[in-house]
């Protein structure tokens, strides 16, 4: 493979340059794929918003968006399919100082990490998650996922998909999420806004970032591969605060994006801190008794 | 309020003793999920941590247990998670995750009748095999099998060394008998025990390769946070923790993996023996089964039979040169195990053929009664 030189610092060839790892570029995404839009928007977000950099963690699953911990020259956990979440809770408690995001995707996040994600909502854990929602499993060639529209095809549903798909927002909001937040990769700025908004809101964040996987969703589905980003622009209804249970996503009528939800309750470091941790708070902790 | 050591005289389980250790190691995390008969270990770990200013979380399943263990050690804390037989099961893809981004942890398996459900409140040795292999692909890992309470304790103690001194998950593959049995536990002062922690990388930090290998064939290793820019993955990695599909970059890192612990098998293997000098039957037994066979080998001796124990301590990597010396002048082996021959199929294994092994046994349930021992030393030779 041919070797990309590393822009010199003087002049960097993109203004995100310094949060890549340029040494692992060209990176592995298709073209026409969202995942790289959605990884911009998050790297501008986490410049804009402030935050410590040094003390910023991303953490992966497995599937085409979880490469992304692999491109972030941040300290960065590709870790297993699914277990994206419970890695960074063991992170977070281990030095509740560091900020976390899990970027991912919806067949990592939802189905196989499914678990994970709604007792991190429950348990208020405060991280950042980005689940690109590209509507099917990109990485192993296009299978049906948990997101996949009813009767849309997929190598796994050739025939269309018999099942219902998760409304992400309201699952998140049913959790116990108090960040929630839904855009497409064409609204890059509002994207980023919410990605900004969500690394500084301590609690559990969840932002849906709906993505185009022209290569094997679109490819299947008779979209070619700007007819997603079409439906994106045609189809958006931004819609800030409206009640997630009327989130579900509709090609035809309609999809509604914005944020959702944004709410304090306390996390569970705050609340373990007050029942367990003497030294953090200076309170009783329960006696031994044997 | 209690110290993270408890020194003192106690009448103590296993899983406490083991949760004791765990905490005089240096343990602050523990991630885990119900089961027994492990349990008491989380609870005690529950308490306890909060005196330490520890962390300790009950996680939806022992898949995110494993995880949440890997993600603390990440973050700089030494941790661990403690199961049976179904849980360790579901935790097996990410020991694999462990190994391969040689993530220091402790797994402690407090095993239960197998297969499936089995039998949850009795105990067994059905995981030994599962503890050497039971994660896809090939790996060496480090399992250590306690006797008694008070040995639970300090091996607890020296798998937490080991694991931060070679950088991998090792295992503690206990029993229901051990775990649930109270025995009298002396926890030493705090200063006469020895801990390791995970040698910290030293020079330019934009230079660091988090696998690239010191002196002992293991690299420093920084916490997240502490501006390395880690990169670490499950896929098959260079030194420097990026991904390389390439059969060159495979072959390197399982080198990497496979070697630390290979070349350093002094410093790892641990053996106890009982009257073996002058023996002629070599018992090979490990854990609860190991305190049978030393009633057994006694009454043998009484018979006039010339028997004598070896002890394995470390189960993984496998004491294969105490194996094979004894296969040297031994008239032959007797393995007790508390399944229907895994170590045994070892033990067979490294004697090469020299001399006749038999098994004494059983299923799961019970101990094996230090009779049967007898019997088949009386039998077979
Ligand atoms: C335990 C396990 N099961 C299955 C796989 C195979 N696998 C890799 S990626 C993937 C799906 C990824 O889908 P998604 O999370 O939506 O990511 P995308 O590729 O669409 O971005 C699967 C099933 C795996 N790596 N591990
Ligand atoms: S397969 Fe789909 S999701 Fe994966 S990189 Fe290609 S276009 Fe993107
Ligand atoms: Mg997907």
């Amino acid at each position: 493979m041919e070797e990309i030189p590393t822009p010199s610092k003087e002049q960097p060839h993109h203004p995100l340059d310094d949060l890549i790892r340029t040494d692992r570029i060209p990176h592995i995404w298709c073209p026409g794929c969202g995942i790289g839009t959605v990884f911009s928007a998050c790297l501008a977000a986490l410049k804009a918003s402030g935050i410590n950099l040094q003390k910023t963690v991303m953490v992966s699953g497995i599937g085409c968006s979880g490469r992304a911990a692999g491109y972030v020259k941040l300290d960065s956990f590709h870790t297993t399919h699914g277990r994206a979440i419970p890695f960074a809770t063991g992170l977070k408690l281990a030095n509740p100082e560091l900020n976390i995001v899990v970027f991912s995707g919806d067949g990592d996040l939802f189905a196989i990490g499914g678990n994970h994600f709604i007792h991190a909502a429950r348990r208020n854990m405060d991280i950042t998650v980005i689940c690109v929602n590209n509507l099917n499993y990109g990485m192993t060639g296009g299978q049906v996922a948990a997101t996949t529209p009813y009767l849309a095809k997929s190598t796994t549903t050739p025939a269309g998909n018999p099942e219902t798909p998760f409304n992400l927002p309201l699952m998140a909001y049913a959790c116990g999420a108090t960040y929630v937040a839904r855009w497409t990769m064409l609204h890059i700025r509002d994207l980023t806004d919410s990605i900004t908004e969500a690394l500084c809101k301590k609690g559990f964040s969840f932002i849906e970032a709906l993505s185009p996987c022209p290569v094997n969703y679109g490819r299947r589905n008779k979209q070619k591969p700007l007819d997603m980003l079409k439906l994106y622009q045609e189809k958006a209804i931004i819609k800030n605060d409206a009640d997630p249970a009327t989130l579900d996503i509709d090609f035809e009528k309609g999809i509604i994006l914005g944020k959702f939800i944004d709410l304090d309750r306390p996390t569970f470091i705050e609340n373990y801190d007050k029942i367990y941790r003497p030294s953090r708070l200076q309170e009783n902790v329960p006696e031994l008794n044997s | 309020m209690k110290p993270a050591v408890l020194t003192g005289e106690y009448f103590m389980t296993g899983d406490v003793a083991c949760a004791e250790g765990a905490l005089a190691a240096g343990c602050r995390f523990f991630g885990g999920y119900p089961i027994t008969p492990a349990t008491e270990i989380a609870e005690r770990m529950a308490i306890r941590l909060s005196h330490v200013d520890g962390c300790f979380i009950q996680m939806e399943d022992e898949i995110g247990a494993m995880a949440s263990v890997l993600g603390a050690s990440w973050g700089g804390m030494k941790s661990m998670t403690a199961t049976s037989g179904p849980g360790f099961s579901l935790m097996m893809e990410n020991i694999g995750l462990g190994i391969c981004t040689e993530t220091p942890c402790v797994v402690v398996n407090v095993q239960r009748g197998g297969p499936s459900t089995g039998l949850p409140t009795h105990g067994a040795q059905g995981d030994m095999m599962q503890a050497r292999w039971g994660s896809h692909g090939h790996y060496e890992i480090i399992a250590l099998a306690p006797s008694s309470p008070q040995e639970i304790f300090y091996l607890t103690i020296t798998a937490f060394n080991l694991s931060e001194k070679y950088r991998l998950p090792v295992l503690i593959m206990t029993d229901e008998i051990i775990g649930h049995m109270s025995e009298k536990v002396i926890i030493p002062e705090a200063k006469s025990i020895k801990t390791v922690s995970r040698p910290k990388p030293k020079g330019r930090k934009d230079r660091f390769k988090p696998f690239a290998p010191g002196p002992n064939g293991v690299a420093p290793m920084p916490a997240a946070g502490e501006g390395y820019n880690l990169h670490i993955t499950g896929l098959t990695h260079d030194e420097k923790g990026y991904p390389v599909m390439t059969v060159e970059a495979q072959t390197e890192m399982m080198a990497r993996i496979t070697e630390k612990i290979q070349r350093n098998l002094d410093d790892i293997i641990r053996t106890d023996s009982y009257l073996l000098e002058d023996a002629e039957i070599a018992v090979v037994s490990y854990g609860i089964s190991a305190r049978t066979s030393i009633a057994a080998v006694a009454e043998a001796r009484k018979l006039g039979i010339k028997a004598g124990l070896l002890r394995l301590v470390t189960i993984w990597p496998f004491p294969e040169d105490q194996i094979r010396k004894l296969a040297d002048r031994v008239k032959g082996f007797v393995t007790v195990e508390i399944n229907l021959g895994q170590i045994h199929r070892e033990v067979e294994r490294c004697a090469g053929g020299k001399v006749p092994i038999f098994l004494v046994g059983h299923p799961g349930g019970t101990i094996i009664h230090p009779d049967s021992v007898v019997k088949m030393l009386m039998e077979a030779f």
